[in-house]
């Protein structure tokens, strides 16, 4: 939001309503402060004098002239009263505290807060503003969180699924890799890798290339029965796991390919067809076809057509959709616990045992390699999408 | 290029189908240039595009019949399923079938003598117990009584059994009854009982596909209807001794089939004993003396003897091992589940059983289904519900910022959306628990005492957090691109006009954004109604979807028709969801990962 232009003037605003606000959020974090301690009251009280105190201080004495230097005294005042009350973590804490309370002094008594809002909102307009913002930030910590919380707590030296006291006081000690050690080392983990990396890859290979083919087809201007036949392509994505998995394991054991390789392949193969299907016919809707009777003028076959024209066109969304399909297999548990037997035993069927059995944090470090797969995988389909838009024309994003 | 991209079906310009149809007007048809009517020749053209097509497509489309469909529709036909008591006591039900269940009569002795027959192969053939469990589902305690009157067979009218293994050592002889059995005629009948028998084991046999691919491609062990049993009925023994012969088939099928031996040294049934006791006490001396085989003597002989040796009646002997078999309950049970397909399994799955006078609601104390689907639906409302919620201020604000704060923020919705379901399952494991995250921060706060932490997961309010945070990025990628196409200049023309704020957003700009939380909603609700996994891992007892019980029964409790009538049920909600999801948003509009 930096970049956009400044429409409302700045002034130091009157203290009658800066020390109270200041005064206010110190008295809000001072209460937490004081509970920890013992006595809420105490903390909101002392919150509210200092942080009102400090205000006047920014305001009167330093002023924007000497803006940095009482933003950095700030900083200083918190980290010694931090660690004096709580040791290495109250460091950190009163640090940020520091920080946040040095610009929020500025950022409420010099009214920036409305530099980029229109000059004649109202009061409760901006008001309203500020809290959507914060409101919306809270649902963002808590869409984030849970995954941040997870790669910390996998350095855990201990054998505990939370924060030790080694941990909060930075102490070295408290940091291991040892659960990471854990999962290169044992053979069960090791030989539930190898499972999920025989058998997404195949599947993968077997849903792009049917589906592709399909695609393809579906796009065709004149398809018989377009309406249901895309309804079964698309079904394994709307029917419920758990169904799948039934019929799958009902029928399977029938003609014998329950508890097999090439069963929990299939399964996955299914599973993972419809985002191929969506994903293709999307970047197809944008096709031109006058290139592909360009190249048949020219004297292409069909096939060299769809391999040097149609196919370097379509690439990022097959590409993209074979992610889809690959990450589908690749976390699939609830049809590979019943399609598959000890044999077929993946990564997510060994965490889900891991959860429900034993808990160790060993799946925290493979929670955290998972994640870094998954964020790999995130950007590579994000430039994918873009490079096709870009192809296509259809935005400059 | 964004000329090219138009959609060539909106074009309205002339075209060939217009030509000629303004041609046919005249009453004067267009030829191409090899002389066909053009219009023959373009219907060629169609129907060669869309062969093109069909062929394209049809790979992948019977990938999915045979991968995935083919599995729904056994699953389907299984919840129907009860071939089970048919194979188990073919003989039983079929007598059965005479008795009048609504009075208070036992069934005839006919029926018990069946039953001793049935029971003994199926207790040989280690079937009994299955079906044990299966009429358990049905009349609590049948299991128990199956598996000890199974144990009781073999000493059913003993004392026959051992006057004719004493009249002559040559009774005990595996060969001397092999010889006895053997002779012409009896092929047919040894299909029919092999039939019977491969229904009781459940083995089942080869299709025509299957005996092509063994025979060409693979090398296949024999087909259970193709292996040897080692020995012809003889149509004279059949028609003389029927009791024996059928019981003598049983046995030799049973122990070639389930325990391959042979028969040849494997000494009878006792079953077969008191087959032939029976036999024997009914056909006369004369009938027997007639027989052509070596043994027409020892028959006349050892039916004399056996005149003096008492036989108990089998239901009797039945009353002996279990006085429950002497009370109408279990014969109704069996009566009641004799068809070979049933809707009991739907009356379970709805609290309610099968009785002789119709289908009736259980106890109130024993319906646990209704509660289960109705906290099924609860739960998955609330989740949505909350999705909605939470989903609303995120794809508003996203869709309101410019477009490269927007796609940075957006990043934050699709790395949950792309983090694999277990590790998010696995961190709010990590926060919710006693000792968890949550309650560390809330205790070190002060805000929580260290003995009273709170409870947060093993129950509902788990489930719905955790469940929550994991669909909330389907809710709000449909949302996001809905809100993304409304114009701002509705909202600006809006409050030029002098409306407020919150008339604004409630009259104008809500009202374009609901096709986006419909999207969202019934996304959320299908894929939340169907969640086993996570409910399974944060939800406890109390926190758990009809799904998990699903689960339970395939893998637990082996109800498997249970499980897949509450599959069916379940899959019949979900598809008029879909279906409702398509007439609404459109299949093809999915889309993902915004």
């Amino acid at each position: 939001m930096s970049d956009t232009v400044v429409i409302t003037e700045t002034k130091t605003l009157p203290y009658s309503f800066t020390l109270p606000v200041v005064g206010g959020a110190g008295a809000f974090f001072g209460l937490f402060v004081g509970t920890a301690q013992g006595s809420g009251l105490l903390g909101v009280v002392i919150g509210f004098v200092l942080c009102a105190a400090l205000a006047w201080v920014a305001l009167s004495l330093a002023g924007v002239k000497n803006e940095k230097g009482f933003k950095w005294g700030c900083i200083a005042l918190f980290l010694v009263a931090g660690f004096l009350v709580g040791g290495a973590p109250g460091l950190v804490l009163g640090g940020l505290f520091g920080w946040f309370l040095g610009w929020f002094i500025y950022w409420i008594g010099r009214g920036r807060y409305r530099m980029f809002l229109p000059p004649y909102l109202t009061g409760g307009q901006v008001l309203w503003h500020y809290s959507f913002r914060v409101i919306c930030g809270a649902i963002f910590v808590f869409l984030i969180t849970p995954i941040l919380v997870v790669m910390p707590l996998s350095f855990n030296a201990e054998n505990f699924f939370t924060f030790t006291p080694e941990m909060l006081s930075f102490d070295p000690a408290g940091y291991s890799l040892r659960h990471y050690r854990d999962f290169f080392s044992s053979a069960e983990w090791q030989q539930a890798l190898r499972n999920s990396l025989m058998i997404a890859p195949v599947a993968t290979l077997l849903a792009v290339g049917f589906g592709t083919l399909a695609a393809i087809g579906l796009s065709q201007p004149h398809v018989p029965f377009r309406q249901a036949i895309m309804a079964i392509l698309i079904s394994p994505m709307i029917v419920p796991l758990i169904i799948s998995a039934a019929g799958m394991y009902f029928f399977y054991s029938r003609i014998g390919l329950q508890g097999t390789y090439v069963g929990v392949v299939l399964a996955h193969a299914a599973l993972g067809i419809p985002f191929v299907i969506i994903t293709v016919t999307a970047t197809l809707v944008g096709f031109d076809r006058s290139l592909t009777r360009a190249a048949a003028n020219m004297g292409a076959n069909p096939v060299t057509t769809f391999f040097r024209v149609q196919m370097p066109l379509i690439l990022p969304g097959v590409i993209s959709g074979g992610l889809f399909a690959f990450i589908t297999s690749f976390d699939e548990v609830v049809v590979v616990l019943f399609v598959g037997s000890a044999n077929q035993q993946t990564l997510p069927w060994q965490m889900f045992t891991g959860l429900r059995e034993q808990i160790s944090p060993t799946i925290l470090a493979v929670a955290t390699i998972l994640v870094g797969i998954s964020i790999v995988l995130l950007t590579t389909v994000e430039l994918l999408r873009r490079r096709s838009e870009r192809l296509r024309g259809l935005s400059p994003g | 290029m964004s000329d090219a991209t138009s959609n060539a079906n909106t074009i309205d310009a002339p075209t060939p189908e217009k030509g000629i149809a303004a041609a046919e007007a005249k009453n004067n048809p267009v030829l191409a240039a090899d002389g066909t009517p053009l219009k023959k020749s373009l219907r060629r053209a169609l129907r060669a595009q869309k062969l093109r097509a069909l062929m394209l497509i049809a790979p992948l489309l019977i990938f999915v019949l045979v991968t995935f469909i083919a599995p729904i529709l056994d699953m389907l036909f299984r919840s129907i399923e009860n071939q089970i008591v048919s194979d188990t006591l073919p003989r039983t039900t079929s007598q059965l079938s005479e008795w009048d269940p609504a009075t208070d009569e036992l069934p005839p002795e006919a029926v018990y003598e069946a039953f001793y027959y049935d029971l003994f192969a199926a207790v040989e053939a280690r079937q009994h117990t299955r079906l044990g469990q299966r009429l358990n589902y049905e009349n609590t305690g049948v299991s128990s009584l199956f598996r000890g009157s199974g144990r009781d067979l073999d000493d059913f009218r003993e004392d026959q059994v051992e006057y004719i293994e004493d009249f002559s050592p040559e009774w005990e002889d595996a060969g001397y009854w092999l010889s006895l059995m053997s002779g012409e005629g009896g092929e047919d009948f040894l299909d029919t009982r092999r039939d019977a028998i491969l229904a009781l084991i459940r083995e089942s046999k080869r299709s025509p596909l299957g005996d092509l691919w063994c025979a060409t491609i693979a090398t296949c062990a024999t087909a259970p209807e193709d292996i040897d049993i080692g020995y012809t009925p003889s149509a004279e023994v059949i028609d003389l001794l029927p009791r024996t012969s059928e019981a003598y088939a049983d046995f030799a099928l049973i122990t070639v089939l389930e325990e391959e031996d042979s028969i040849a040294e494997e000494e009878p049934w006792e079953a077969v004993y008191v087959a032939l006791a029976q036999d024997l006490a009914e056909t006369p001396e004369s009938e027997l003396a007639a027989f052509s085989g070596p043994q027409a003597q020892a028959l006349v002989d050892l039916k004399a003897g056996l005149a003096d040796v008492e036989a108990q009646s089998f239901r009797d002997l039945f009353a002996q091992s279990d006085d429950d078999w002497v009370t109408p309950s279990p014969w109704r049970t069996i009566q009641t589940y004799a068809p070979a397909y049933t809707t009991g399994y739907f009356l379970n799955a709805a609290d309610m059983q099968k009785t002789p006078d119709g289908p009736e609601f259980r106890p109130e104390n024993e319906r646990i289904y209704g509660l289960l689907l109705q906290r099924t639906m609860f739960l998955s409302l609330t989740i949505t519900f909350s999705c909605i919620l939470l989903g609303y201020p995120i794809a508003y604000l996203l869709s309101n910022l410019p477009m490269r704060t927007a796609n940075l923020l957006m990043i934050l919705v699709l790395l949950p959306f792309w983090t694999s379901l277990l590790v998010r399952t696995s961190a709010w494991k990590v926060m919710l628990q006693q000792q968890g995250v949550i309650n560390d921060v809330l205790v070190w706060l002060g805000l929580v005492g260290d003995g009273s932490r709170l409870v947060m997961i093993n129950n509902q309010f788990g489930t719905i957090v955790a469940m929550t945070h994991i669909l909330l990025p389907f809710m709000i990628l449909p949302m996001y691109s809905v809100m993304s196409t409304i114009p701002p200049s509705y909202v600006r023309a809006a409050k030029s006009l002098g409306a407020t704020n919150w008339t604004t957003f409630w009259r104008v700009y809500f009202p374009q954004s609901v096709p986006g939380i419909g999207a969202g909603s019934i996304l959320v609700f299908i894929l939340s109604i169907g969640y086993y996994i996570t409910p399974e891992i944060v939800g406890g007892t109390t926190g758990t979807f009809i799904s998990n019980r699903i689960a339970y029964h395939i893998s637990s409790s082996l109800n498997w028709g249970l499980a897949a009538a509450l599959g069916s049920i379940l899959l019949v909600v979900v598809l008029a969801l879909y279906w409702a999801y398509d007439r609404i948003v459109g299949i093809d509009n999915v889309k993902l990962g915004g």
